[in-house]
């Protein structure tokens, strides 16, 4: 039985609806990551399951109704971008939530100083929580959903406001736990690597409807619609023609080439939208002898730094963007109008439907 | 100038030898002002609170009123309050004309919309998702507003002083309901009031010096308070 289920969901801002859900489950011990883009409404989605904002439709915890918000809230806790401590100690803060429940002092002491010693934050029990840094009262914020023991535990951008350093070794702490706790928990993100690190099944939410829920890797390796493909990085889309099908590989025609895959088309679409993504295409200075069964000669349009890659735009008679670190592209010594050859295997492109739907695994 | 410099050494040999007219009108002054602040902190504060943190019909209209109510000459609340406790009033079963109760009531009526008004301001300026933090946590809504109330403290305590300090330095409102009667009612402006229009300057300022000094010394206790909690 699925911990928590919304079925016909609607949340509305004022007069707008923001997000509908047909049917959304979060199973026990697992991490549902609600990804989607800015304004997508998944931080209106979160609130609703966390019954703090107004819903119609159905909302079940373990199964039944919830009649009692209040109660339910008693048994879960949401940590938001802003850890939004009070003006109180670091232990006072990180035992709130058991205070608001009747927790006796010595008990909720000893579960606060717990919480805070696991997410590396117990040295700070006794200072004044505004005079710790940003990624300290994150922490404790963490801390202090946790020392609740929540049967779920939601989690809106709670990385967003942080410094890349900070970011990193949080979401590795924060996933050790989960994984230790192996409570349920609903993480809401706009970043996909965040997603990736943490989550079990990923929910991709564009312009309030949820678009596609799966494993994280199914979701990112075969988005269902173009929109979700863009989102998840997916940034290959291209048009092709299915001239040929044979035993182990599908022919497509994509402008002037041929591109071999493995994946079928979707079921009577000959015109199906070829995805590859661009970390799984290999940019060299000549064609070498290798198990890709697609290399395509080509120039660099522009090469674009982002972060610890670079983005290689590619025009191989068709459009085609790769990533490679940046120490590739300095050893390879990379620049616009250089001819090289990008390849990738037949299993790596995904087949997807003009229009809807995705293509049949082989 | 020579009035001035009389005055002022008649005012010291007054607070020097604990003059018992200057003592009595000094706690009386503490004890109807600390009282009026008190009763508009207890009720103030919730109210203003609700006002700040409700979303109902007629909350505008409610904060409109408490602002309003700052800047209520006091004149007319002690002619209100005069003609509600006067003998033929609503009120007049009472017997408060006269009395410390009707100068209490008075200043409450002078305090409360003070205190009311910047409890709203001060719950308002919280950061509004602390309150969904806090419904979230499993919080009541008695206990938000609890914890909002305490977490805007200093505010709140600002708009107590600005109470305090507008109430012992009235005049209009105590004289009006209180009467300026000696050992009784007569407390530290009323009496200035009097002493200054006898032509007893050194008395007018012996009162004036301790008025000050109470004044100052209740804004220091309240400002080492608010610091205190300020410190990291």
């Amino acid at each position: 039985m699925s911990i928590l289920e919304a079925r016909d969901l609607s949340v509305a801002r004022g007069r707008h609806v923001v997000a509908t859900v047909e049917r959304l489950a979060v199973e026990p011990g697992e991490t549902l990551a609600i990804l989607g883009p800015n304004g997508a409404g998944k931080t209106s989605l979160l609130l609703a399951l966390a019954t703090l904002l107004p819903i119609s439709g159905t909302l079940l915890f373990h199964g039944g109704p919830i009649d009692d918000g209040l109660g339910f809230r008693r048994r879960t806790a949401v940590v938001f971008q802003r850890p939004l401590l009070l003006d109180r100690s670091v232990r006072e803060n990180a035992a709130l939530g058991l205070a608001l429940r009747g927790v006796g002092r010595d008990e909720r002491e000893r579960r606060a100083d717990e919480a805070l010693a696991r997410l590396g934050v117990g040295h700070l029990a006794r200072r004044s929580a505004r005079t710790i840094s940003g990624g300290e009262a994150q922490r404790v914020s963490i801390a202090r959903a946790l020392a609740v023991r929540p049967e779920v535990l939601f989690l809106d951008e709670p990385f967003a406001a942080l410094d890349a350093p900070t970011r990193e070794t949080l979401i590795a702490d924060l996933a050790r736990v989960l994984r230790q706790d192996g409570v349920a928990t609903v993480l809401v993100t706009h970043d996909r690597d965040e997603a990736l690190s943490l989550a079990d099944r990923v929910a991709v939410i564009i312009r309030g409807t949820l678009r596609q829920t799966d494993g994280a890797d199914a979701v990112f390796a075969m988005p269902v619609d173009p929109e979700v493909a863009a989102f998840v990085g997916v940034e290959n889309v291209l048009p092709a023609k299915v001239r040929a099908l044979t035993e182990d590989l599908t022919m497509l025609a994509v402008g002037d080439h041929v591109v071999e895959v493995t994946a079928l088309p979707p079921e009577g679409d000959d015109f199906p939208l070829l995805l590859i993504r661009p970390d799984d295409i290999v940019v060299a200075r000549g064609t070498q002898p290798s198990s890709a069964r697609n290399a395509f000669p080509g120039r660099i349009v522009r090469l674009e730094p982002i972060g610890r890659r670079v983005r290689v735009v590619l025009d191989c008679g068709f459009p085609l963007v790769a990533h490679v670190t940046v120490q590739s592209s300095r050893e390879m010594g990379l620049a616009p109008g250089d001819e090289v050859v990008a390849s990738f295997k037949a299993t790596v492109p995904h087949l997807l439907a003009r229009h809807r739907g995705g293509g049949r695994p082989r | 100038m020579e009035l001035i410099v009389e005055g002022i050494r008649e005012a010291l040999a007054r607070l020097v030898a604990l003059d018992p007219d200057l003592l009595d009108a000094a706690s009386a002054s503490l004890a109807i002002s600390g009282t009026a602040t008190a009763l508009s902190v207890v009720t103030g504060v919730p109210l203003g609170a609700a006002l700040g943190l409700g979303r109902f019909r007629g909350r505008g209209l409610l904060l409109t009123l408490a602002n309003t109510g700052m800047g209520f000459p006091p004149v007319v609340v002690g002619l209100v309050v005069a003609v509600l406790i006067w003998r033929s009033g609503p009120f007049g079963q009472l017997e408060w004309f006269c009395t410390r109760q009707a100068m209490i009531a008075a200043q409450y009526l002078l305090a409360a919309p003070t205190v009311i008004g910047l409890t709203a301001v001060a719950v308002q300026s919280l950061d509004p998702m602390l309150r969904v933090q806090l419904r979230s946590l499993g919080a009541t809504p008695t206990q938000i507003i609890w914890i909002l109330v305490r977490e805007a403290r200093l505010p709140i305590i600002t708009a107590a002083m600005a109470g305090f300090g507008a109430v012992i330095s009235e005049i209009g409102a105590s004289l009006m309901v209180g009467c300026n009667i000696k050992g009784d009612t007569r407390i530290l402006t009323t009496a200035i009031v009097l002493e200054a229009s006898k032509g007893e300057f050194g008395a007018a300022f012996a009162l004036s010096f301790v008025l000050l000094a109470l004044i100052f010394a209740v804004n220091a206790v309240t400002t080492w308070a608010q610091q205190r909690q300020r410190a990291p």
